[in-house]
């Protein structure tokens, strides 16, 4: 059973980033958007966290980057960016989604 | 009317787009300035995102209303304290953020920096000398 996780808030102002890494297994997808975006960059104080979850796969969704002005040279390494559609595939693509909200 | 004139302090504490709040009080600041106070704006935890360099809403169906910032100045909207610590932890520099100027017409119009760079005990400082603080 695979899970794709969603994750929507900032993770400096909710902790729904660190209970979602608590929780996703290896094989699981966890996408990041909307706040949840600030997630993916490279040298803040959630990075070390975010980097350790092992055999997790990490996307962030294009647009809500582009809107906050993160651009792909301040991503962490392993983000992988996807676009509206994307985001459906991996929807599609997992047997179940779980959104922290 | 009293001709008092007092010190405004807006602090923007949440990410620009997530939530209402950051809009709200650009919004609250605009009409603020329209009676000659001082005014200030301090960005703080989550705030600092409101200032990221880059902000691009054409995909997103989104308003972009980060350019209002560089139009505070035209506003007499000049002190905008930035903390270092809330920058740090994300992992940002000044380097990321928006250059924002004022033309300072005391001095044949120069342009100066409006973003003051500041420590959590300076900006406590600052807080403190308010005589009235917005949370947003």
């Amino acid at each position: 059973m695979s899970t794709l996780h969603t994750v929507n808030k900032s993770p400096f102002e909710k902790n729904s980033l660190a209970d979602c890494l608590g929780y996703a297994k290896e094989g699981s997808a966890v996408l990041m958007y909307e706040d949840g975006v600030y997630g993916a960059m490279k040298g803040n104080a959630v990075a070390e966290k975010v980097a350790a979850a092992s055999g997790v796969k990490f996307y962030a969704l294009g647009p809500d980057l582009k809107a906050r002005g993160i651009s792909e040279e301040k991503l962490a390494e392993g983000i992988e960016v996807v676009d509206y559609a994307g985001f459906v595939s991996l929807a599609v693509e997992n047997d179940k989604v779980s959104a922290w909200v | 009317m009293s001709e008092t004139i007092k010190k405004f302090m807006y602090l923007n504490r949440r990410a620009p787009y997530g939530t209402i709040y950051a809009w709200e009080s650009l919004e609250v600041v605009l009409i603020g300035a329209a009676f000659d106070q001082d005014v200030s704006l301090a960005f703080i935890g989550d705030g600092v995102y409101q200032l990221l360099e880059g902000q691009d809403t054409s995909e997103s169906d989104m308003k972009n209303f980060s350019t209002t910032y560089k139009a505070l100045g035209d506003y007499d909207v000049t002190k905008l304290y930035v903390e270092k610590e809330s920058l740090e932890e994300r992992g940002l520099t000044l380097d990321d953020l928006m250059p924002l100027t004022w033309e300072d017409e005391d001095d044949d119009w120069a342009e100066k920096d409006s973003i003051r760079l500041v420590s959590r005990a300076e900006l406590a400082d600052v807080l403190d000398d308010q005589d009235i603080v917005y949370s947003f």
